[in-house]
């Protein structure tokens, strides 16, 4: 449990009252006397633990290093080197869990804001990348051709890495924008768009070529791809098949998909229709389904759209409650009720065949399952009616079998991950795959260290060949 | 960007356009859709193809204006582009020799079902089609539908051609007949594929539909286009979208497709407002 204020520095953020009238980024970011004051504290340790806490290693002591001595560019560099998307990083890693606990400051007192820091130096580089051209350290062509499928956080890390490796990289994208659920999933007050974009533009920088449309699966099977000359592929294409309840009226009309509800938004931009022609349905009294980050992103967009009410049904207890907890409290900050051991169990209609409420029983914990989380178990006669107008489901998400389908020889597991060895390697010998098309749903930077991975053995075997 | 290279007016409000997506053309089978996206402000909003051309690297869809974004696309031809144009999508139509095929089409999927006849006439069967519009005047690419049919009964509601009635009446009688039929294909406005799958249904006749409902991205990864089969939930995408219309929960689609009609309502008086210029609107 992080020790709170002490030394560390405090994020600035948008009031309340203004920030659940927009959809502006809620945290507003160090100003550079809060960067210089917070890294400071950094202890610049000979064992460097944090470096290590880092699934993609970013040399941490050393951008601490160059940011306390004003060296801009040089922090800039020194975070590129390592990862193609700090500003998203910085914004999106769940810290507390990674390079903060690791640090050793965490001991005795607060761990240094790592992720705080490195989001100021990415803007920094984004807001003057005009005036310092960094230096992109590229390997000498190896002429061999790469291709990645979909443009994702782990894709477009392993495109970044094998163009800076050297080799002639094409990014395979089947939505009209790369980027995945940076763009379609997480909402702009998390996580700005342009922000997105402009890191999708330095990984074009390196020389990756992005086709979007381009629907694997579809448009081409793995096959196709070799056909084309392309000599290894590493497939990211996540875990993006929504589940559901399987309850009845699952179906009516105002039951949304968080990835629907989420994708209108951010990727449609539908709170702005109709200057953008995509609708989407602004709920009154709102029930969201599920408890981790993607049901509280849903939940915090649902309000901004203006919604009087907005509750996340999550059917163990808080602390089982799977989100950042620093999502969970902007969530409540923003006045989002938190419904515990609560599951659903119908949706009923009105008679336009419109959500017009939600049956719920209560539940209780019982004992550890696979997950290790105690399972909940229902409790006999606590049947309850919940008033509602629109439900947006969150229970997660498996991997879309689109690409597997086309690829028969690919080995795939009973939960429809594909099956994986620690760099990546499939079952066929020429693809690998990283992200949570091999996990299932798991986090942005999880996938890109996968992808890093990846791509060290892929620049190995492209060298062989 | 994706070129449109031909434009033809069909009927008042239904148009085709050839649009130049040579990867697409060269990957598209029967049965198979595309979701496109016209400008950086436009939704995502799927076309079934009606056609294709390897060679020249072309795929033509065909659309009726009914909406904003279907006209905005209107006010486009030969020359202009549009953004976004991803496919082919979805399940292609299971082509095999079954003997006898009965193709029932209405509205403007009496051109999408082509590629379907084709493809089913190439693979040996005998094809029979049957086309209903409201009147003569509302049919077209009666002749290439007439190419790969070894018989045609056409239907208009006011009797300006062929037999005065609804799709469903010849459909009876052919099944009703010494025909032996061994597959129905129907694909037209929802009302008329759930009135051709009650009416096969009777005869268990295996009766596939291609099915319309609300889509976004194309690829599985929302189930906005999620309908019913025998109470399993499927994803009309990926899984379909074309379905075994016996197996169709008719109501449940129907209602979902009515989801947005008062945004819609605004969307296209949004349009309206701006082609005629009333200024209160940007």
């Amino acid at each position: 449990m992080a020790k709170a204020g002490l030394n560390r520095i405090d994020m600035p953020k948008q009031a309340v009252a203004k920030r659940i009238q927009n959809f502006s980024e809620v945290a507003t970011g160090y100003t550079p006397s809060d960067a210089h004051i917070e890294a400071a504290r950094c202890l610049q340790c000979k064992k460097r633990y944090c470096v290590e806490g880092c699934p993609v290693n970013i040399d941490i002591p050393e951008f601490i290093l160059a940011l306390r001595e004003g060296d801009m560019p040089e922090a800039a560099r020194i975070l590129k080197k390592t990862n193609s998307l700090p500003g998203v990083c910085g914004r999106v890693c769940p810290q507390e869990t990674q390079c903060e606990q690791a640090c050793i400051l965490n001991k005795k007192e607060v761990p240094i804001a790592i992720g705080r820091l490195e989001r100021f130096v990415a803007d920094w580089e984004r807001e003057h990348s005009a005036e310092v051209n960094l230096p992109k350290s590229l390997k000498p062509k190896s002429g061999k051709k790469a291709a990645v499928v979909g443009a994702g956080p782990a894709g477009l890390t392993a495109s970044a890495e094998l163009a800076r490796l050297g080799h002639d990289v094409t990014l395979f994208e089947s939505l009209h924008t790369a980027g995945g659920v940076l763009m379609y999933g997480i909402p702009e007050f998390r996580l700005p768009k342009d922000i997105v974009q402009g890191e999708v533009e330095y990984v074009k920088s390196l020389g990756v070529k992005i086709e979007l449309n381009a629907v694997a699966g579809r448009l081409f099977s793995l096959d196709d791809l070799f056909k084309q000359g392309f000599q290894a592929v590493f497939l990211a294409t996540g875990a993006g098949l929504p589940l559901f309840l399987n309850v009845q009226g699952e179906n009516l009309n105002g039951v949304y998909s968080a990835n629907e509800f989420l994708t209108r938004i951010n990727l449609m931009k539908a709170h702005s229709f109709p200057e953008y022609d995509t609708p989407v349905k602004k709920g009154k009294k709102v029930a969201v389904i599920g408890g981790g980050n993607v049901a509280m992103d849903a939940a915090r967009c649902a309000l901004r759209l203006g919604a009087e009410e907005v509750s996340i049904i999550y059917r163990r207890s808080e602390v089982e409650l799977p989100a950042r907890k620093e999502e969970v409290e902007n969530a409540r900050e923003e006045g989002i009720k938190f419904h515990f051991l609560t599951s659903p169990v119908r949706f009923l209609a009105n008679e336009q065949g419109k959500v017009r409420a939600m049956d719920c029983q209560k539940m209780e914990l019982g004992e550890p399952d696979a997950s290790g989380r105690r399972r909940p178990i229902p409790v006999d006669g606590s049947e309850f009616e919940m008033d509602i107008d629109l439900a947006i489901i969150a229970l997660g998400t498996r991997p879309n079998p689109l690409v597997m389908q086309s690829a028969p020889d690919l080995q795939v597991n009973p939960n429809g991950t594909v099956a994986a060895g620690i760099s990546g390697q499939t079952s066929h010998k020429a693809v690998w795959a990283g992200g949570d098309i091999v996990t299932g749903s798991d986090t942005v930077i999880s996938a890109m260290g996968a992808a890093k991975r990846s791509a060290l053995v892929m620049d190995e075997y492209l060298r062989s060949l | 960007m994706y070129t449109i290279v031909e434009r033809q007016d069909l009927l008042p409000k239904v148009h085709l356009l050839k649009i130049q997506a040579p990867k697409v053309a060269a990957a598209a089978a029967a049965g198979q859709f595309v979701i496109l996206r016209i400008d950086a402000e436009g939704e995502r909003f799927p076309l079934t193809i009606a056609d294709w051309d390897v060679k020249a690297g072309t795929v033509t869809v065909i659309y009726m204006e009914i909406g904003a974004s279907t006209r905005k696309l209107a006010k486009l031809g030969a020359g202009d582009a549009i953004l976004d144009f991803a496919g082919p999508l979805g399940k292609p139509t299971e082509i095999e020799n079954f003997g006898t095929v009965v193709c029932v089409s209405g509205g403007f999927a009496m051109a999408t079902i082509v590629p379907i006849a084709r493809a089913m006439k190439e693979a040996g069967n005998r094809v029979i089609s049957v086309v209903g519009a409201r009147s003569k005047d509302l049919f077209f690419w009666h002749d290439r539908l007439e190419k790969y049919s070894d018989e045609m009964i056409v239907c208009t509601d006011d009797g300006s051609a062929g037999i005065k009635g609804v799709v469903t009446e010849p459909l009876r009688d052919l099944l009703a007949s010494s025909t032996k039929v061994d597959r129905v294909i129907v694909i037209g406005p929802s009302v008329m594929m759930k009135f051709c799958s009650k009416t096969t249904q009777p005869f268990g006749v295996k009766t596939i539909v291609s099915l319309n409902p609300i889509m976004i991205d194309g690829t599985g990864m929302c189930g906005c286009c999620r309908v019913s089969l025998d109470g399993q939930t499927r994803f009309a995408c990926v899984d379909g979208p074309e379905f075994d219309g016996h197996k169709v929960d008719w109501d449940g689609l129907l209602v979902r497709q009515k989801s947005y009609v008062a945004e819609e309502a605004v969307a296209a008086e949004r349009c309206r407002c701006k082609e005629e210029g009333c200024g209160s609107h940007g």
